[in-house]
């Protein structure tokens, strides 16, 4: 017999008989119905309580916001989405303040030095933000993958307002993710950090060290 | 490199006790991080039903467990459906040698680990230095022990026993790093040599936190970063986790997760939530080629069987019963000589290693109850602490004895003590001449009774027994 059945038939057989299935109620976990702007306040003090950094952008403004932001740190360069709007709008801005752009536009085993080394900064978008605990919802796609938002030290999220949601029960529902998942998804809420060395916290541990987010309202 | 776990025997807890609490650096460390700990966790639940969070909580647990043999099923279907590939091992051995087939398929000579207690359990490090296997930790914590060549000594924070002027002397020694009692700067030195070595690496091999049937998604719960990198870089990777993680739906994740970070470190969520459902689809860019699961019983379904002795299960690994515990917190992790340490691991432990290798565990407690007050899936620990107890000297003849090497402390004297006191108490003539007989015969008492007097006042015996007085006051 395979360890697997043998596993299985050791549960199957338990010799306490059937176990009763409880009841759960979720509704512990909901929160009131906080308006956008009380989302937004929650997201932004939630987050920066764990060093991430939150600007108030428009759709007019938040290039502007990220060229500053950019600037401020000395980023020589930029990796951008191809595909996704964010991307295309940064590339057909025509700005002269943003650093070179890049694109993550080849297999990872194609430029693993170059990723590790040579990018500065990287930019992507969310679906969505986490009021409760001050997170960004990312799900990695080919025009965005995983390592985007993991190995550049700054990592510049944007967020839209109107997809702020209260809590991560919430979120999950409101986008059925219970239908099928993405090959990776991620919430991501701060900066890597650790706390191994004397509970000390240090940022950038693996990770980026700053975790910058545009909130378009 | 689990070296240590290899050649400690669980059965001196009493000695290494002896020696941990004179050992002032060790008191001061543990003591410092666990205060740390408990403030962050109150704070963090401030403004939450909590009572009402772990009852949600300990019903989501318990329903997976009730489904168990269903869901396991149900999760390799969906695993499978995604693309993962799903391995079963009766114990810690043949995990080992799954993973290490997995390595050998591919050639892979060098390995990148995030953090995984079920991987310690397995001893999986020990095995892939005896295969030729470089097998390299990457979160901060692990890296340390690793490079002391010791084990974990808490199950969210291994290195907490080492403060920052021994960890700087060890990366000192081991890494040629520069003395220094600057943690951003030995927090980038690690960063720094670790990431060589995600680049490099044939392997990732990771824990799981929540494996979920509904979606066949792999959650892990992580602050540094290490977990995503170990998952995503290397061409291969194998999860490893004990088969009691699988949880129905992704809903009972959000409770969970609720409760996990809050009651580990105080945080209300950690940086990273990765939840992984597949390998590097066609098309994308990054991500594992390969992604293996390795559900591993070791013990677990025969902890199964018990009505009692399941709640052990339970357990979402958040450490919080040892942050509480006044035990551990004066003796440290490595006391226990076990995978697992504190109150977890005195009721898990003697499962995995039979109940007379781990005999002094379950006494290794003043039954206070904080670890069942602070368990988040409110797991009876104290309870089951008593159980063991029972167990461990055979004494409960109503329900006899399971636990693999049950009876190990039982002795005839004790057992004749016992069996005399219940004979006498079940005889009220013998019983009242034998108090009778102590009342009047007092000052022959013993001042010093043994152990129980070195620190206590020897208690003396009264006059006149209890029906004496009741008698004189008429009633």
């Amino acid at each position: 017999m395979s360890s697997r059945d043998i596993i299985l038939q050791r549960l199957r057989n338990r010799s306490g008989g059937e176990l009763a299935t409880p009841e759960c109620d979720f509704s512990v976990l909901k929160r009131p119905d906080w308006s956008t702007a009380e989302r937004i306040e929650r997201f932004e003090k939630a987050i920066e309580s764990v060093h991430g950094e939150v600007h108030h952008c428009t759709d007019d403004t938040w290039q502007e916001r990220l060229a500053e932001v950019l600037a401020t740190r000395g980023a020589r360069n930029l990796l951008v989405p191809r595909e996704h709007a964010i991307g295309k709008a940064i590339r057909q801005s025509g700005r002269t303040d943003l650093p070179e752009l890049l694109a993550y536009e080849a297999p990872i085993e194609n430029w693993q030095s170059d990723l590790f080394n040579e990018v500065d900064a990287a930019i992507t978008s969310t679906r969505g933000g986490i009021a409760e605990t001050g997170s960004l919802i990312l799900w990695p796609t080919p025009d965005e993958p995983r390592l985007m938002s993991l190995v550049p030290p700054v990592h510049i999220a944007v967020l839209k307002a109107s997809e702020l949601y209260t809590t991560f029960h919430e979120a999950m529902q409101a986008q059925d993710w219970s239908a099928g998942m993405p090959t990776n998804a991620l919430l991501i809420s701060g900066p890597s950090k650790t706390a191994d060395i004397e509970q000390t916290l240090a940022y950038g541990v693996h990770g980026p060290k700053e975790l910058i987010v545009l909130v378009i309202e | 490199m689990n070296s240590q776990a290899h050649h400690v025997d669980v059965k001196e807890f009493h000695p290494r006790a002896q020696a941990a609490i004179h050992n002032p650096k060790i008191r001061q460390n543990f003591r410092r991080a666990m205060d740390g700990l408990m403030a962050k966790r109150t704070a963090a639940f401030e403004g939450w039903d909590l009572e009402t969070l772990r009852d949600l909580g300990a019903n989501i647990r318990l329903k997976a467990l009730s489904n168990l043999p269903d869901l396991l099923e149900q999760l390799e279907a969906k695993l499978t459906e995604n693309g993962i590939r799903v391995h079963w091992a009766v114990d810690g051995d043949e995990a080992c040698r799954i993973v290490r087939d997995i390595c050998v398929a591919r050639d892979a000579r060098t390995v990148i680990k995030g953090k995984s207690m079920v991987s310690e359990e397995m001893e999986l490090n020990h095995y892939f230095g005896e295969q030729g296997i470089e097998a390299l930790e990457s979160d901060l914590g692990e890296y340390i022990v690793q490079l002391a060549d010791e084990t974990p000594s808490h199950i969210i924070m291994p290195a907490i026993h080492k403060n920052t002027g021994e960890i700087s002397e060890l990366m000192h020694e081991k890494t040629g790093t520069d003395l220094s009692n600057d943690v951003e700067y030995l927090t980038a030195a690690a960063r720094q040599q670790l990431r060589e070595k995600f680049m490099n690496a044939d392997v990732g091999v990771s824990g799981v936190n929540f494996a979920v049937a509904e979606t066949g998604t792999l959650c892990l719960v992580e602050n540094e970063g290490n977990g995503r990198m170990t998952t995503t870089v290397p061409p291969c990777h194998i999860a490893v986790t004990g088969i009691e993680k699988v949880v129905p739906s992704l809903e009972d994740v959000s409770a969970l997760l609720a409760l996990l970070t809050r009651s580990a470190t105080g945080q209300h969520i950690t940086t990273y939530f990765n939840m992984i459902s597949g390998p590097r689809k066609s098309g994308e860019m990054d991500g594992p080629e390969e992604v293996h699961l390795v559900l591993v019983d070791n013990g677990r379904s025969t902890i199964y069987q018990d009505d009692e002795l399941l709640d052990t299960l339970r357990c979402i690994r958040c450490g919080a019963c040892m942050n509480h515990c006044p035990v551990y917190t004066r003796v440290g992790g490595h006391t226990y000589g076990t995978t697992y340490p504190g109150p977890i691991g005195k009721i898990l432990m003697p499962h995995l290693i039979g109940l007379d290798e781990g005999r002094h565990l379950p006494s290794a407690s003043s039954l206070c109850g904080a670890c069942g007050e602070v368990c988040p899936v409110k797991i009876p620990i104290p309870d089951l602490l008593v159980r063991l107890r029972q167990e461990s000297v055979d004494g409960d003849r109503l329900h006899p004895a399971k636990v693999r090497g049950h009876g190990a402390k039982r002795s005839t004297g004790e057992a004749l003590v016992w069996k005399g006191w219940a004979w006498m108490h079940a005889h009220p003539g013998i019983y009242r001449l034998g108090t009778g007989a102590a009342a009047r015969f007092r000052a022959l008492q013993p001042s010093k009774v043994g152990a129980w007097t070195r620190y206590r006042t020897t208690p003396k015996l009264a006059g006149k027994t209890l029906h004496q007085r009741m008698k004189e006051r008429g009633q």
